[in-house]
């Protein structure tokens, strides 16, 4: 019989995909926490529930964000994990890194804490999961020492994230790095101490592709499209049949909007019909971009379900230019901050509150005009809350 | 003693410090970027300069010395330069074209399979689960590991799909993963109300913020030996765990009864159609560590149909559309039951109000 202190994970070091048990057990040998981690986590396979208590309020002086407090109800047996603390560290925007950045940041961790990390959170930042309440201080302190900062936590703007935009990216309709790195910097308060009813995030996606999934999971969607005409290489896309590709059934055919034409020679797209989809130009990167005027649509609301269901963003502007320093753009969000604080409540999302006060109210305060494109058709109920009518005279 | 030197508020560094300096040079000048094969893209720009991507699978659960593994094989092939993923793959930059291959070499040879781009299951995102969540329902980590163990050949483009397939797991309601989004989802799910432990809770919670935390009004103030706390009532209980969220003295964990669900059909991008939620398949699947052979046998088959029926650039929530969800259900094999008709709000939206079955 194996005289493994983990049978059951030890499974888990089999298979073709990358197995975290077996690198953690590497770990293991000189990290105390992440020994007395895999302990505990054995030790929920085998209940088959959490060993982690519910929060615990820890952090680093003047923040009250960035550090999520761990408690283990296993604390006796397993002393290592009974603080586990999580840090997050703010990513850099497009999540690029050189590996003198990442080892410097790797050394801090292992000098502070389990050695166990997150590449990356679903938020978007660099998690450090691991450490004792006494180390959070001097691990800020070298953290801050090499240029890195805490995201966000709780009740606050949590840390934005963006697509890899015009870094590495053809279809970016608008700079995504710039805005994000802009957005975290001008809110660097609101990002650090929780002020709101509840949180608020970012994401900035550069084309509707939205490779952040920024229209399902930010209160505050910014995703890259285009006003005018597809632009076209007609070379390229007799290259593009010429190697096979099916223009008729694999562009033509999918078009949602029906506005695309093939005559074997030429392709023509009616741009006034366009959805700005993405289709073909996923196809046809050679051969198709998205137009020259280039901005973003601006969404809002998106939420998982908890507490009155699921949400997507919806339109809020159909069509912004974004250009440095954003001042349209930063005047939308304060008007819309500044009605949260007055009809926010504790715990409930804007996209939530927006339910509840109403889309069209909802304009009225922030001093937006309602435009079609905001909703997917009219009201369909003859229930009008009718606010102007005539008084005898 | 004296505090440390410290600086607060100082935000993350400038991204322009980690880019690779071909693509600081061609920062919004790419013209186009081509699938050389999968795991590997080569991105061209205007004045011709080429910058090459391996993309490999990560765990995203992982050590400092697996970090430094990549460092180590990003300064022998691209200079340093790598970048991660919105799905945790991690992204070697190479400007030399003959680095590619090798670079694989290595990279498998460590045992991290290349791929996830176009018609493939990318890396699937995740949450903590009981590595590290008090409200877990399940694990992530190992729930993930097992499912990619039995899919990676879909990864790696040795099985090529119809089209992109994107699976999210999440170990609780919370859904710190998108998974409400996804071609299919694996969602960790409590079936038993809160225990309140009432001798905590009147020291720990504050109770107006615990009766206004359930969607469903379920929890009423009442009195337990004098002191003021809450009642919940079970039979309206949905055990979203919201309020244990609100207040630590009310647990909903239990291991008989938690369990894993799965959803399908959703997606966020917004081509072809416009972004869809996922939709239930499976209400319950036990949780049966360390490799959850159940869920793990759902999510296949699941993929297994889609492959086999879905037409070119049909994702699976597009694939179900085209054939309906009678048709679903009958090729998949799985139950259609009395909890996949929607009773939350506006449920009536989703009751067929046609003659036309497909």
């Amino acid at each position: 019989m194996s005289d493994s202190k983990t049978p059951l994970l030890d499974e888990l070091e089999k298979g073709k995909w990358p197995s975290f048990v077996k690198d953690l057990k590497k770990l293991a040998q000189r990290s105390p926490k992440a020994k007395d981690l895999l302990g505990q986590l054995e030790l929920s396979y085998k209940d088959k529930m959490t060993h982690w208590k519910h929060g615990g309020i820890v952090g680093v002086k003047g923040y009250g964000g960035g550090v999520i407090g761990r408690f283990s109800d296993a604390g006796d047996q397993f002393p290592g994990a009974a603080h586990f603390h999580t840090v997050r560290v703010n990513q850099p925007s497009g999540w690029f890194y050189t590996s003198s950045a990442l080892r410097e940041l790797m050394d801090i961790w292992d000098k502070y804490g389990s050695g166990i990390l997150n590449m990356h959170g679903s938020t978007g930042d660099l998690i450090f999961l691991g450490a004792d309440t006494d180390n959070l201080e001097p691990l800020f302190t070298d953290l801050s020492n090499a240029d890195w900062d805490l995201g966000g936590s709780g009740s606050d703007v949590r840390t934005p994230s963006c697509c890899l935009g015009p870094s590495r990216c053809e279809f970016a309709c608008y700079d995504t790095l710039a805005l994000t790195y802009d957005i975290t910097m001008t809110y660097q308060d609101l990002l650090h101490r929780p002020f709101f009813p509840y949180k608020w995030k970012f994401k900035m996606a550069g084309c509707p592709n939205d490779c952040v999934a920024s229209i399902a999971r930010s209160d505050f969607s910014i995703i890259g499209i285009w006003r005018d005409n597809i632009r076209m290489d007609q070379e390229a896309i007799k290259e593009y049949a010429e190697a096979g590709l099916n223009i008729a059934a694999d562009v033509v055919n999918k078009c949602p909007k029906n506005c695309i034409e093939w005559d074997g020679k030429a392709l023509k797209i009616d741009d006034e019909c366009c959805s700005k989809c993405m289709h073909c130009i996923n196809v046809m990167p050679k051969a198709l971009r998205p137009g020259e005027d280039k901005g973003a649509c601006i969404l809002i609301g998106a939420k998982a379900p908890i507490v009155e269901g699921a949400q997507l963003s919806s339109v809020l502007v159909p069509f912004m230019k974004l250009e440095p320093p954003y001042d349209e753009l930063k005047s939308l969000i304060q008007r819309i901050w500044d009605f949260w604080d007055e009809f926010g409540k504790a715990r409930e999302r804007i996209g939530e509150c927006i339910q509840r006060i109403g889309l069209g109210n909802f304009l009225e305060k922030i001093g937006l005009e309602p435009v079609p494109q905001m909703v997917l058709q009219p009201r369909d109920n003859p229930y009008i809350f009718y606010e102007e009518y005539f008084e005898e005279e | 003693m004296a505090t440390p030197q410290r600086r607060t508020d100082i935000g993350p560094p400038h991204y322009e410090k980690f880019l690779h300096p071909i693509i600081k040079n061609n920062y919004g000048k790419w013209k186009y970027h081509e699938v050389l094969k999968p795991g590997v893209l080569v991105h061209i720009a205007e004045g011709g300069d080429k910058i090459y991507t391996v993309r490999a699978g990560s765990p995203r659960l992982m050590s400092s010395d697996f970090v430094r593994l990549l460092c180590d094989l990003a300064e022998k092939y691209c200079d340093g330069y790598l970048r991660f993923t919105s799905r945790n793959n991690v992204e070697f930059l190479l400007a030399n074209k003959d680095n590619i291959e090798p670079l694989i070499n290595d990279l498998s040879a460590n045992g991290i399979p290349v791929g996830g781009t176009k018609n493939t299951i990318s890396n699937i995102v995740h949450t903590q689960g009981w590595v590290h969540c008090h409200s877990a329902a399940t694990d992530a980590s190992g729930l993930v590991k097992s499912v990619m163990d039995e899919l990676c050949d879909y990864f790696t483009g040795k099985i090529e799909l119809p089209h992109k397939l994107r699976i999210a797991v999440a170990c609780c309601l919370n859904m710190c993963g998108a998974v409400h989004c996804s071609d299919i989802a694996i969602l960790g799910v409590h079936r038993r109300p809160p225990k309140i432990n009432y001798e905590r809770l009147s020291n720990l919670c504050e109770i107006p913020s615990i009766i206004a935390s359930c969607p469903l009004a379920a929890i009423r103030p009442t009195i337990i030996d004098g002191k003021k706390s809450v009642e919940v009532d079970e039979d309206n209980c949905m055990y979203c765990g919201n309020c244990y969220t609100v207040c630590p003295a009310m647990p909903i964990a239990n291991p008989l009864n938690d369990g894993v669900s799965i959803w399908v059909g959703g997606k966020v991008s917004n081509a072809r159609t416009a972004p869809m939620f996922t939709k239930l398949a499976i209400p319950f699947l036990p949780n049966n560590p360390p490799r959850w052979p159940e869920a793990v046998a759902a999510v296949k088959n699941i993929v297994e149909v889609y492959a086999k029926g879905a037409k070119k650039y049909e994702r699976v929530g597009e694939w179900i559309n085209r054939i309906g969800w009678p048709k679903f259900f009958d090729l998949t094999g799985i139950e259609f039951t009395k909890y996949h008709i929607d009773d939350f709000k506006y449920a009536g939206k989703t009751y067929r109000t046609t003659t036309q079955m497909v």
